[in-house]
């Protein structure tokens, strides 16, 4: 089983190029679109430094062990840097610690590793992003009205991160905006949904719902969809998937953010490649986001970031 | 006061109402939720709404139904902790057999249900014939089903899209007119077709007499271990029932779901009155639970408390109604 698994991954170690840095990129998987455009944006910074990758994930994101495998073999190959997203930032530190010992930069993306192993992380700025949220739900809804705020976690960075931005910049932006409510579905679909229905019982004037991730969003359209309110209240999203992609091109939602993912891997290249000429590398990188709607759905851009 | 204790307790028997001591745990249920359907009317306008009561039913229905499934096996004084996960599978199955094999929505409906029953079945021969106890038993089925629906669907969600009418299961209405969703129609035909197993048959017969006594059940020649696998099986359609509901009113199956669903489905079991020890419950009692629960976070929803101040009260809530519980066995000592 072993074998089979390694026989996609590993497929240009034999032919290791002796003469150019070799940088191994240990993610969380490979199969998902949101893996494969950060594949993509890796081997898009590979071929512009001139440097040899290698791209590995366990299949699932619950296999922290078969990525330990992983990530201990990438460093058995004695590589001038290092890629990793952590499945389990705690669980990897031992190995980190080793390769960091023996002078191999680390470079963290997606998520970070707890403490001061990697040299950088590059990620989605989640603040900046639903500040992005927060300033397409005002330009729809003209500045003025009340709106309601479903958050997948209030203990998670990116739930805490989502939730306050978007928050922060309604307070300092458009003092005409009302935060009604802010309820936590922990990104459970059908949670999700009576929550949002019931903040509209409560509400029947809101104007607008921002969701803060797939589960959350989806929520909320299907709240609006059983509630018959289509149209009435304006919807905004964060990441994708099919349901929300559908709920966009249906018109049931607005928009959405959606993270950079081709970004992430061509920022996680760079930095690594930085690292190991010995320049300087900020503590984070923000690795970008968009937001699509139904103008931009389809553009080659938006569509290379949108996984479903 | 003290001396008195044996004699007051005497003194106490002429309040007991003509009736059985179940019903009066019922009674309390009911009245219970009046209060609170008056107190959250009178604290908002939004509250008393034809849209909103249909919402908390709607609500409560996949639970609601979870909870009456997992009333059979509590008043055997068992317990099913697999019921939340085993929902995820049953719709996750649902949606291979409709979705990925293309069969007819009917038929995969039904295979999605008895996904549910074997799960259940499954369960109860763990605990029957192999003699684990069924928080273990069941605790391990809670893995099992978890771990398939993530492997079976690729760890990713399964929609409905192609299907047209899916979504109808759960959120049409079969009744031209009336505004009610089938879900909620469905969960009060469930609530009947259990209290008829519960109250008319055999089987129902036997689960009390197991919750009651499982060795006195057994002595009296009654095959205890092959009624308990049914009992399971039973709670295992139900479950069922409530996945097919839930991935129709999502119009996908989302195999992460399902986590922390057995827990408030088993606290509605435990609110209507229904004892953990066994011997003692009513599918009536567990659907006037359930709907505590749902008006409650409904209520309070609608009243702006914050979230985290809604779970401390549902907690309190469960205390009580254990306490209630508590205190009438003493009475009726």
């Amino acid at each position: 089983m072993l074998a089979a698994c390694g026989e996609e991954e590993t497929s240009s170690d034999e032919e290791r190029d002796p003469d150019k840095l070799y940088i191994p990129i240990v993610s969380k998987g490979f199969q998902h679109q949101f893996w494969q455009a950060v594949k993509q944006g890796a081997e898009q910074a590979a071929e512009e430094f001139d440097v040899e990758i290698t791209f590995e994930g366990p299949e699932t994101e619950a296999q922290v062990d078969k990525q330990m495998d992983m990530l201990k073999a990438a460093l058995d190959k004695d590589p001038d840097a290092l890629g990793f997203a952590a499945l389990d930032s705690q669980a990897a530190i031992p190995v980190l610690q080793g390769a960091a010992d023996a002078g191999i930069p680390i470079v963290a993306f997606d998520s970070g590793v707890d403490g001061d192993l990697p040299i950088t992380t590059a990620a989605t700025d989640n603040k900046a992003a639903s500040a992005l949220a927060a300033d397409k739900m005002a330009e729809l809804i003209g500045e003025e009205g009340k709106v309601a705020l479903i958050v997948h976690d209030q203990t998670s960075v990116t739930g805490v991160d989502r939730r306050d931005g978007f928050l922060e910049q309604m307070e300092e932006k458009y003092p005409n905006i009302e935060i009604v409510d802010v309820q936590y579905g922990g990104g459970d679909h059908l949670k999700s949904t009576d929550l949002a229905k019931t903040i509209m019982q409560a509400h029947p004037d809101l104007d607008g719902f921002f969701g803060s991730n797939e589960g959350s969003a989806i929520g909320v359209v299907n709240a609006v969809r059983e509630a018959g309110k289509e149209g009435e209240v304006t919807i905004v999203g964060f990441d994708s998937g099919k349901q929300q992609i559908d709920a966009i091109k249906d018109g049931v939602m607005a928009g959405a953010i959606t993270q950079n993912p081709i970004g992430i891997g061509y920022e996680t290249v760079k930095a690594a490649v930085d690292a190991i000429n010995g320049k300087d590398v900020p503590e984070v990188i923000d690795t970008g986001f968009f937001y699509y709607d139904q103008s931009n759905i389809d553009d080659d851009e938006i569509q290379a970031v949108l996984y479903e | 006061m003290k001396p008195e204790t044996n004699g007051s307790k005497v003194e106490k028997k002429p309040f007991k109402l003509p009736i059985k001591s179940g019903a009066i745990q019922q009674l309390l249920a009911f009245a219970s939720l009046i209060v609170l359907l008056i107190f959250f009317s009178i604290a908002s306008p939004n509250f008393f709404q034809f849209s909103n009561i249909v919402s908390i039913l709607l609500s409560t229905s996949v639970i609601g139904i979870l909870a009456l499934g997992v009333t059979f096996v509590i008043i055997t004084a068992g317990i099913d902790l697999s019921v939340g996960t085993a929902m995820t599978l049953c719709s996750v199955m649902t949606a291979v057999f409709v979705v990925t094999w293309g069969l007819p929505t009917p038929l995969g409906v039904l295979l999605g249900i008895l996904t549910g029953a074997l799960a259940g079945c499954l369960s109860g021969l763990a605990v029957a014939k192999m003699k684990i106890p069924s928080f273990i038993a069941t605790l391990a089925m809670m893995m099992i089903a978890k771990g398939l629906a993530l492997v079976i669907s690729g760890t990713r969600p399964i929609y409905f899209s192609d299907t047209p009418g899916f979504s109808e299961i759960a959120l049409g209405s079969i009744i031209p007119g009336l505004k009610i969703p089938n879900a909620v129609l469905i969960f009060f035909f469930m609530a009947i077709f259990g209290s008829i197993i519960l109250s008319k048959t055999v089987i129902g017969r036997y689960t009390f007499a197991i919750g009651s006594n499982e060795e006195a059940t057994r002595l009296s020649g009654v095959n205890v271990d092959r009624w308990k696998v049914i009992i399971y099986t039973i709670a295992g359609l139900f479950t069922g029932v409530a996945g097919v509901l839930m991935a129709s009113r999502l119009n996908s199956a989302q195999p992460g779901l399902g986590m922390g669903y057995e827990l408030e489905a088993i606290a509605a079991v435990v609110i209507g009155g229904t004892s953990l020890s066994g011997g003692k419950g009513t599918m009536v009692g567990t659907v006037i639970g359930a709907l505590i629960m749902s008006v409650l976070t409904n209520g309070l929803r609608i009243l702006s408390v914050p979230q985290e101040w809604q779970t401390v009260v549902v907690g309190i809530v469960i205390i009580f109604a254990v306490y209630a519980d508590i205190l009438r066995r003493r009475q009726t000592a």
